[in-house]
């Protein structure tokens, strides 16, 4: 059993999270972590060390409902270029974002030049309104890159959007490149 | 004579229709000769219709009579005036262009006010901080600011020195931003500042601290850090210095201090954000911090402000074993985070910090502690992460605020 407000619990939820965010963000839902309830850590032999929690989680749009979840995370042993394994639960039905989503999708699709943007949030803090949506896809992005890239001794953050490019397609679906600040916080 | 008067008294009552405004209006200052013409100014006052405004009564010839008098009336008066001799000359000329002038000071003069009011809503730059710290050290007496060494940069480190009396009191330190990037934390150190300077004197817990306490607050402890994230990178973190044999610049000044160092939780590798640097004391943003509290010699907490995590934590960080006094610390710093929440809700963690983050050698608290300062906390100040360093400026004050109710338990504790 671990003390679930202290680190070792928060980076294997970061790595939850993430992955979460990941499978289930978008331009029009942002999932964060609120709070850890519980944790507890598996070491398995040969295997890896494994972390049981439960999660309480927000939508950043939508901060008054509670979205609890389990998830495992399993770090492979020794192994420092594979990517945990995560499995995650959600308690409940996500908040509906069809509305939000084909909003977003229509205004890029009907924007004049491609869509180009830097440093969200700026040094103040500010996000423009009509960028969050970049902002929380660039959440969706960072938590593939999070997961994919954490250990148990680091804890990824996404710090800044240094730079987003549409990139032009000739289909209908709509692309962004961009650079991204991650924060590792253990090693700073 | 006296129909001359009455004729002319006749004229001034036709004419003493007047507006709300003083346009046209005139100032004159009357030269009296003598009794009688003094009698007739009397006069002159005593017909209300006229709405004669006497700046200056006639009481004596020896004294001048200022009066001032609405447009309508002025020419009237005027020729009463030289029909009878009576010597006068124009004071102002036109009322109203006086007030427009003297309204369009005021307003010039209220903006300037307002504008030099510092808003502890915003971040700023280096150089608008350290105005500020001069408009506090000039506005309260018991507010010094002093200067206790230079960055690597040579930029002045100012250090706010708050001191009712006394001779080398038990003192309190305060620092914040030693890592540059983490805006909040300059930004929450001048709103303390004013704080507790606006409210010594009215409220009673910052009013017998500073009785019984000295405070000194280093909000910019690493400006040259702080200058590099307003002009070219926003994510600084390290001081600005030069290391001999490598291309990267900066050591991570919360990895310098002599407490552990160079042991786990910091990096030899000069480009790395944790890189401890050359030796302990390198940075001489950290030896100038040293050298002036081991000189003072009286110290009894040593607090310092970080972001982001909100935590709340004590020694040690560079080994994970308890401090001997552990229970008091772990008690204080769970009053403290309580105090915190009670305002907003925001909820930090506490407890050592090899054990609530990680092991990190070389820490400001740790020296601190071990060099016998045993009420030795550092803050992680908001948010989680969803902004990370950069807090929005919104949260500046709220942030501030709750930060403020945290360090007021802790240094009453202290005081007491």
């Amino acid at each position: 059993e671990l003390p679930p407000s202290h680190f070792p619990a928060a980076r294997a939820a970061a790595v939850a999270v993430g992955y979460l965010r990941y499978l289930r963000g978008g331009p029009g839902r942002g999932l964060q972590l609120r709070e850890v309830r519980r944790a507890r850590r598996q070491d398995i032999e040969d295997v890896g060390h494994k972390y049981y929690l439960e999660l309480e989680l927000e939508d950043v749009l939508d901060k008054d409902r509670t979205v609890n979840c389990t998830a495992e995370v399993l770090y492979p042993l020794g192994s420092k270029t594979s990517a945990p394994d995560v499995q995650v639960t959600v308690q409940g039905e996500l908040r509906d974002t069809e509305e939000a989503d084909k909003e977003f999708y229509n205004r890029i699709r009907s924007l004049e030049k491609e869509l180009v943007a830097e440093n969200i949030p700026d040094s103040h803090g500010n996000v423009p309104p009509e960028l969050e949506p970049i902002h929380l896809l660039a959440g969706v992005a960072s938590g593939y890159v999070i997961w994919q890239n954490s250990t148990e001794n680091t804890k990824l953050h996404l710090a800044q959007v240094k730079h987003v490019k549409q990139v032009k397609r000739s289909d209908e679906d709509l692309q962004f490149d961009y650079v991204l600040l991650l924060h590792e916080m253990v090693s700073q | 004579a006296n129909m001359k008067l009455i004729l002319i008294f006749g004229a001034l009552i036709g004419a003493s229709l007047c507006l709300e405004t003083f346009v046209g209006h005139q100032v004159l200052r009357i030269k009296t000769k003598n009794e009688e013409e003094v009698k007739q100014l009397q006069l002159l006052e005593s017909l209300e219709h006229l709405e004669l405004d006497f700046w200056i009564n006639p009481s004596a010839p020896a004294l001048p009579v200022d009066v001032r008098i609405p447009a309508a009336s002025v020419q009237s008066v005027k020729a009463f005036l030289e029909s009878q001799g009576i010597e006068y000359s124009i004071l102002i000329e036109d009322l109203q262009d006086v007030l427009d002038q003297e309204k369009q000071d005021m307003d010039e003069s209220a903006q300037r006010h307002r504008s030099s009011s510092f808003d502890f809503g915003a971040y700023h730059t280096l150089e608008d901080i350290n105005k500020e710290l001069d408009h506090l050290a000039a506005e309260y007496s018991f507010v010094e600011k002093i200067q206790i060494g230079e960055s690597y940069e040579k930029r002045p480190l100012y250090v706010l020195k708050f001191s009712t009396g006394g001779s080398k009191r038990p003192a309190i330190w305060l620092d914040a931003g030693i890592h540059s990037r983490e805006w909040v934390t300059q930004a929450s150190a001048l709103w303390i500042a004013n704080k507790i300077a606006s409210d010594y004197g009215t409220d009673a817990s910052i009013t017998s601290l500073l009785d019984k306490m000295d405070l000194f607050l280093l909000p910019v402890a690493n400006p040259d850090g702080f200058v590099y994230t307003h002009t070219s990178n926003r994510m600084w973190r390290k001081t600005r210095s030069k290391i001999p044999g490598s291309i990267c610049v900066g050591v991570d000044p919360n990895r310098n201090w002599d407490a552990g160092f160079g042991g786990p939780g910091a990096s030899n590798k000069p480009c790395s954000d944790s890189y401890h640097g050359p030796s302990a004391n390198s940075e001489v943003e950290v030896r100038s911090v040293v050298d002036f509290i081991k000189n003072h010699g009286n110290f009894k907490a040593f607090l310092t402000l970080h972001s982001y995590s909100q935590l709340l934590m004590y020694p040690y960080g560079y080994k994970c074993t308890r401090p001997d006094d552990y229970a008091e610390l772990e008690s204080l710093g769970r009053a403290a985070a309580n105090s915190i929440r009670s305002l907003y809700g925001t909820t930090f963690q506490v407890g050592t910090i090899c054990k609530t983050i990680y092991q990190a050698s070389g820490g400001s608290i740790d020296w601190s502690y071990d060099n016998g300062i045993k009420y030795s906390f550092a803050f992680e100040l908001r948010d989680t992460g969803r902004y990370g360093f950069l807090l929005p400026a919104n949260q500046i004050i709220p942030a501030a605020r709750e930060t403020w109710l945290g360090l007021k338990r802790i240094m009453e504790h202290v005081r007491d």
